[in-house]
């Protein structure tokens, strides 16, 4: 890695999430958000974090990039969960423990 | 507070991965409190493994973080009266957990009085960043005497997948996720990491076009509820 171009990026980035945590506090004065911009940002998380979850389920980095059944169905076991019990923590748990069961079964 | 005990293993987690990408303790640590924002740190963390161009990393980065100008915005219409020293001060705590927890009660306390107010702010702000840091610390420090058979590196996409899983309401959110899911394996080619920032920016396109465009179109058939508005990461 090289290390110039990690600073700059740790700098940048960390300068650049400051300030958009900063923004509207800063200002404050209750000005509303422009309604189309709050709408735009509401689909931040909804589209990025499939986009980071989708690579790292179908071609994990602890298998070389190669498909892992296991690391597949514990993906799909913790989303169910998660969309009908509503608990981070439930699904968080029964999706690792599906992994480590099913990786002990599966050869 | 349940809500730290999910930041604990998710800093682990970022300590031990980004020792694998090659960091030092100085660097690791480096990133993980000047940014202090997880999600952004896992995506931009293999980019900068693959020497992408130092503005692409920043850009994604800050596409992952961009909800937070949505907390700023909305907590800004419930915040107490206090200098612009201690908003600047306030900023760098606002995150997902603290956003959440600070609005719900300033909403619901509002003839509260300013100390009180930013005390409780100051408080889950403190705690939430104090524990992600000593998370990473431990996972960059410990983390090699981790087994592999424990598949920790699963955690990471586990634990996005818990957080996104419940808002994933309505036909805009799913929208908006498969196109970014999808998009995101089509372009895994792309160099640097390119894929991920077209998918993510894709799909909140899609979500806002659907919302937009497509639902009142489809309203006088369809007759359903607006999705809820998401929130959370």
């Amino acid at each position: 890695m090289n290390e110039a171009s990690f600073w700059i990026v740790v700098l940048g980035l960390g300068a650049a999430t400051y300030l958009i945590r900063l923004s509207f506090l800063g200002i404050l004065g209750g000005r509303a958000l422009p309604a189309g911009l709050v709408r735009l940002l509401s689909y931040v998380p909804v589209a990025v974090l499939p986009a980071l979850i989708a690579p790292m389920v179908l071609f994990p980095k602890a298998t070389g990039g190669s498909f892992d059944l296991p690391r597949l169905l514990a993906a799909l076991i913790a989303f169910a969960v998660a969309a009908v019990v509503r608990s981070a923590l439930a699904a968080i748990l029964s999706g690792m423990g599906a992994l480590w069961l099913i990786s002990a079964f599966l050869p | 507070m349940p809500f730290a005990l999910t930041i604990l293993p998710f800093g682990l987690i970022f300590g031990v991965v980004a020792k694998e990408a090659g960091l030092d303790l100085l660097e690791t640590m480096a990133m993980t409190s000047l940014v202090a924002a997880g999600a952004s740190q896992f995506a931009v963390l293999p980019m900068l493994e693959q020497g992408a161009p130092e503005l692409l990393a920043i850009l994604t980065g800050a596409v992952v973080n961009a909800r937070m100008a949505m907390y700023s915005a909305s907590l800004a219409t419930v915040w107490p009266r206090s200098s612009l020293g201690m908003r600047m001060l306030s900023a760098y705590f606002l995150n997902d957990q603290n956003y959440a927890l600070s609005f719900r009660r300033f909403r619901e306390r509002p003839d509260a009085v300013a100390a009180n107010k930013l005390g409780f702010y100051f408080g889950v702000g403190g705690l939430t960043v104090s524990v992600w840091v000593l998370g990473t610390f431990l996972g960059a420090v410990i983390g090699e005497q981790l087994p592999p058979s424990w598949s920790l590196d699963f955690a990471v996409p586990i634990t996005f997948i818990a957080i996104v899983a419940p808002i994933l309401r309505g036909l805009a959110n799913i929208l908006a996720a498969l196109v970014g899911a999808l998009l995101s394996v089509l372009l895994i080619g792309l160099p640097f990491g390119t894929g991920f920032l077209i998918a993510a920016v894709c799909g909140i396109f899609t979500g806002y076009a659907v919302e937009t465009w497509l639902q009142p179109w489809l309203q006088p058939w369809l007759e359903r509820r607006a999705p809820d508005k998401a929130s959370g990461v």
